[in-house]
């Protein structure tokens, strides 16, 4: 017994969470969303659509990351979602829903529809479950790009909202994809301190080991699964309001992985931050490369193998190489006193 | 009769379903490693085929003995400089790696050749059929086609039955550590794999590129048939992706023939019924499903 109350940790360890840094992170964020809320006041319509463009991206890179970066997924059939949620928006306005209140509706269905995708794809593990979500987003398509009243393949046009100025559109638009933004990020802020959290970064470190401590690994993968695709969901509701047309090809298109995982990858994954990382980065190459066409995809595919290859971790692992720092105060710390 | 002709042309078309199919399948059984680009480099051989023969003239068939060596060499560099650098990183990295592959040949493929649709010209032979009953025609270049993957899988059976390498290449799929502990040589091996791999799926691409019109972006549609046709005929048996890749050609056939648009679909429909109610594929063994 009295080795044991000899161990260095006989004064219980000071836990705490977040550290000053950390916490003035988290102030940062809350006022740049605050200033962003005032944005349209200040800059013309375009920079607003611009903004509005990242944001989308931003929220599909958050989606992303939960699945492959927390759940260990690689799900290259996202896009699914994100063509459901922009064609519920577009069915329920057929309905008499107006656009706005379909986007928080289409949000919910996303989440839905996955559950019973998710126990498809569950069959599959790894580079298998990869095509299969493919092949599901596939499936999405073919059905719904055989809708007549959706517009078939040739697709649709949202005219909900054509009795709005385009800018009164545009702003309104900014202010969904804003608060979308701002609520993918918080969720994904909660879930990582709260217990699911926990789990979550247990079986994303080792399957096997948290499986061990009591961890219902699939469990926690399918609530993350769901998660995603209300996530990817939000983005794709956001397309349709902003694009205000959909089209099977383009609303499900395999180009949205691309994007994502190159998000993901570069900023890095499976951290809060890379999503925030990659998509700014990403959509200064957008802005700077649009002009050299396919060579932009290209040069993301090329991105993408080297940073997997030689920066595992994205440019937030390289600079938190020791997961010490974090923009808001998500971990916890444990200080033990040697005195 | 519309009915028999349609499972025929199904099982035909199965056939190149199949050679697309054992590459993936065996790469993913010896070393756990889905290749995503496997389709887009069908349709690379299909591309560098269209070249020789601007360049050179004749009948493509001639092809075969060029772009097939080919691709087998850039496989087991691909594999040597690429892809062991990808299985080093961990389970994700692959697919990554792979993924972005498949990005760089599909949108390099549209940056020089554009976005139209090309086909192979193989004269009379495209068009020429034989009549097995009435109303029932099958193309002479399916039924080669067909002929074909039938010898690509009995080749490859016997050869990992057979020899010394392909005994290699199933001790390292049972067991890697066993397999390099009793002297295999994992790198080598892998390699081979990979050869083997393209080589299979540049004789899919040529003979694709033969029966219909393709684009840069047809990779990714070639790799999901694949991927069904491993997934139905059961993993880890080359009998039963032969049977999976029949199995999704006749779904597809038989769908078109009951809406013209519904054909694709109808072959995933297939693939999810699999999934859900027999996950260990039509003759795989329950102890095989997707690990």
């Amino acid at each position: 017994m009295s080795e044991i109350t000899n161990s260095p940790l006989d004064v219980a360890p000071l836990v705490t969470r977040g550290s000053k840094g950390s916490r003035l992170g988290l102030g940062t964020v809350i006022v740049v969303a605050v200033l962003l809320a005032f944005a349209p006041a200040i800059t013309g319509d375009a920079t607003t659509n611009d903004l509005t463009q990242f944001f989308i991206l931003l929220i599909m890179a958050v989606g992303w990351n939960l699945v492959a970066g927390y759940g260990g997924m690689i799900s290259i059939g996202q896009q699914a979602f994100i063509g459901f949620a922009s064609y519920a928006v577009l069915d329920l306005s057929l309905h008499g829903v107006l656009a706005w209140y379909g986007v928080p509706i289409a949000i919910v269905l996303s989440g839905l529809v996955s559950i019973p995708v998710s126990f498809l794809a569950f069959r599959l593990r790894g580079g298998y479950f990869a095509i299969g979500t493919w092949v599901i987003a596939q499936v999405f398509q073919l059905v719904i790009g055989q809708q007549s009243n959706l517009g078939g393949g040739a697709g649709a046009s949202l005219n909900d909202l054509n009795n709005l100025s385009p800018i009164t559109r545009d702003d309104i638009t900014y202010w969904f994809a804003l608060a979308l933004c701002v609520l993918a990020l918080g969720v994904t802020g909660f879930l990582l301190r709260s217990r699911i959290g926990m789990a979550l970064v247990a079986v994303r470190d080792d399957e096997h080991s948290a499986a061990a401590t009591g961890v219902s690994v699939v469990r926690t993968k399918r609530f993350i699964f769901i998660l995603s695709a209300a996530i990817c969901g939000g983005a794709g509701a956001l397309l349709i309001i902003s694009n205000l047309e959909v089209q099977p090809n383009s609303s499900f298109a395999i180009q949205y992985s691309a994007f994502m995982i190159f998000m993901v990858l570069v900023g890095g994954i499976g951290s809060f931050e890379g999503p925030i990382i990659g998509a700014v980065i990403f959509f200064i190459l957008e802005q700077t490369l649009d002009n050299y066409g396919v060579w932009y995809l290209v040069i993301l595919g090329a991105f993408a193998i080297i940073v997997t290859l030689w920066l595992p971790r994205g440019i937030w692992g390289a600079i938190d190489p020791r997961h010490r720092r974090s923009l808001v105060p998500l971990r916890y710390e444990l200080h033990v006193d040697e005195g | 009769m519309i009915w028999l002709n349609a499972v025929v042309q199904g099982l035909l078309l199965g056939g190149l379903y199949a050679i697309f199919a054992c590459g993936l399948s065996l790469m993913f059984g010896v070393m756990r490693l889905v290749n995503l680009a496997h389709g887009d480099i069908g349709v690379l051989a299909a591309y560098f085929s269209i070249i020789l023969i601007e360049h050179l003239g004749g009948n493509p068939l001639w092809t075969f003995a060029a772009v097939v060596p080919v691709a087998a060499l850039v496989g087991y560099f691909l594999q040597r400089f690429l892809f062991d650098r990808a299985l080093d990183g961990g389970e994700l990295s692959p697919l990554l790696v792979t993924f972005g592959l498949s990005i760089v040949i599909e949108n390099l493929l549209q940056q020089t050749f554009g976005a139209n649709d090309q086909s192979l010209n193989i004269g009379a032979l495209s068009y020429q059929s034989w009549k097995i009953a009435t109303d029932v025609y099958v193309g002479r270049l399916n039924v080669i086609i067909f002929v074909i993957a039938v010898i690509v899988i009995v080749g490859l059976q016997l050869f990992l039955s057979k020899t010394r390498t392909g005994l290699a290449l199933r001790a390292t799929a049972d067991n890697r550590r066993a397999a390099s502990l009793s002297g295999i040589n994992p790198k080598r091996t892998r390699s081979i794999a990979t050869a083997i791999a393209l080589a299979t799926v540049a004789i899919g691409g040529l003979f694709l590129a033969m029966r219909t019109s393709f684009a840069p972006t047809s990779g990714s549609s070639d790799l999901l048939f694949a991927f069904e046709a491993v997934i139905i005929g059961g993993l880890g048996n080359l009998w039963g992706t032969l049977i999976g890749g029949i199995a999704l050609g006749i779904a597809q056939t038989v769908g078109s023939q009951i809406n013209a648009a519904d054909g694709i679909l109808i072959g995933d429909l297939v693939f999810l019924a699999i999934l859900a109610f027999r996950p260990q594929g039509l003759v795989g063994l329950k102890s095989e499903v997707a690990r």
